[in-house]
């Protein structure tokens, strides 16, 4: 998937400027030191934390994009420090978990083995 | 009215207010008029010089000052065409060209005048010294000092060896307006020297969770990194109020972060294990009251023991 999937394909709502690219990955979190650890590289993160260390946060785990769910807004601070960083942010009415499994199915990740 | 204590002040600041003379800071070039001047017409040059005072003099010798509320008093009393001489003050407070200027700064303490004339040796008017000059001139100066202090620092810094990298970050406590800036700049030097994407991240984690402790927990302290082409060192030091219990604090899920550093996604207990976890060599050493040290390392090239 790409990071144009997440405005056209789940109608989420840019709050920056994006440069398209391949995302190989996703993570849903809203404790940024489980991002830092786990998120994977070149992913989009799926959170509440709508502020400006969540910038900084993705960054340096490598993450691309990031999508916040349930409305939750972006602060100026934010999307300034987004688009320095050339991260894509994104609001959302889904919720997290709505969200990550329709990613989910975008990535081709599917019905998990052993259903 | 100059907040400067010439008998208690930082020695550099008194060094300053004794080497720097009253001619340096003095406004030179003073319009003075001569004796028999309109008050009227002394009105008109304070206007358009924008001063507040004209000295009186009479054969290039100072003989007194008109200032603006002799001006307004003139007015007030309808005597503005009178000549100077009759009104100007006779009893003048002049300082010397050649004086310290702490001296003169100990002058507007004692008389409350607004300015001084200033004359030379053979006693003719040279210029004029209000207290803005003085802070003017001491900014100037200070400004001057401060540039030299930073260029002989400079000279006296041992030049970085070839391949090597330091860098210094002070890191506020809840400064989360630029928390993170300095692991930012980390990962952006590890890039620009081609280190592996995966050994990037690696380094990265560590700086930012050390640097996160620094904003949640510490009262400020530095963020150190010191790269090489072998590895990554990341240091931080802070100045308190240091860790009670270290094996509590590497324990995943532990933190004394309260409820307001948790709602920004911080504070999971996870800052210290994660650290670790992402090193290949790793240190804490820790005094209540005094503060913590840190040390986390990312080797860029293998070596024989690090994890997979």
């Amino acid at each position: 998937m790409t990071i144009a999937d997440l405005e056209h394909r789940l109608g989420c709502t840019p709050l920056v400027p994006y440069v398209e690219a391949t995302l190989a990955g996703a993570y849903t979190s809203d404790m940024l030191s489980d991002v830092m650890a786990h998120a994977p590289e070149d992913s989009v993160l799926i959170t509440l934390q709508g502020h400006k260390n969540t910038v900084a946060c993705a960054s340096l785990a490598g993450v691309k994009a990031i999508v916040l769910a349930g409305q939750r807004e972006a602060p100026d601070d934010m999307l300034a420090a987004a688009t320095a960083e050339g991260i894509a942010v994104f609001a959302s009415s889904m919720r997290q978990f709505e969200l990550s499994w329709r990613v989910a199915a975008l990535l081709g990740l599917g019905v998990p083995p052993r259903f | 009215m100059i907040p400067i204590d010439p008998n208690a002040s930082p020695s550099a600041l008194l060094e300053l207010i004794y080497r720097l003379k009253v001619k340096d800071i003095m406004t030179g070039q003073v319009k003075s008029v001569e004796k028999d001047t309109s008050l009227r017409e002394i009105q008109r040059i304070m206007r358009e010089n924008k001063v507040s005072g004209v000295p009186i003099v009479e054969d290039g010798r100072l003989v007194g000052m008109i200032s603006v509320d002799d001006i307004i008093r003139a007015l007030d009393q309808g005597y503005i065409d009178s000549p100077a001489v009759v009104h100007m003050s006779r009893k003048l407070v002049v300082l010397e060209d050649d004086m310290p200027v702490s001296f003169a700064i100990s002058s507007f303490e004692k008389y409350q005048y607004g300015r001084f004339p200033v004359i030379n040796r053979a006693r003719e008017l040279v210029g004029i010294v209000t207290s803005r000059d003085v802070t003017s001139g001491l900014l100037l100066e200070m400004n001057r000092s401060l540039e030299e202090m930073e260029r002989v620092l400079n000279l006296q810094a041992s030049p970085e060896p070839i391949g090597q990298v330091k860098r210094v970050f002070l890191v506020q406590q809840f400064d989360y307006e630029n928390a993170g800036r300095a692991s930012t700049e980390l990962k952006k030097i590890l890039q620009d020297r081609g280190v592996d994407r995966a050994l990037q991240r690696k380094a990265a984690v560590a700086s930012y969770e050390l640097e996160m402790n620094l904003v949640n927990h510490s009262l400020g302290g530095r963020l150190i990194f010191h790269i090489d082409d072998e590895k990554a060192t990341i240091e931080a030091v802070d100045q308190g109020p240091g860790i009670p219990d270290l094996a509590k604090a590497m324990t995943e899920g532990f933190s004394t972060a309260n409820d307001w550093i948790r709602s920004l996604g911080f504070g999971a207990g996870m800052g210290l294990p994660n650290t670790k976890r992402v090193s290949d060599e790793f240190d804490l050493q820790s005094t209540v009251g005094k503060g913590t040290q840190v040390r986390a390392v990312v080797h860029l090239k293998p070596q024989p023991g690090d994890k997979p």
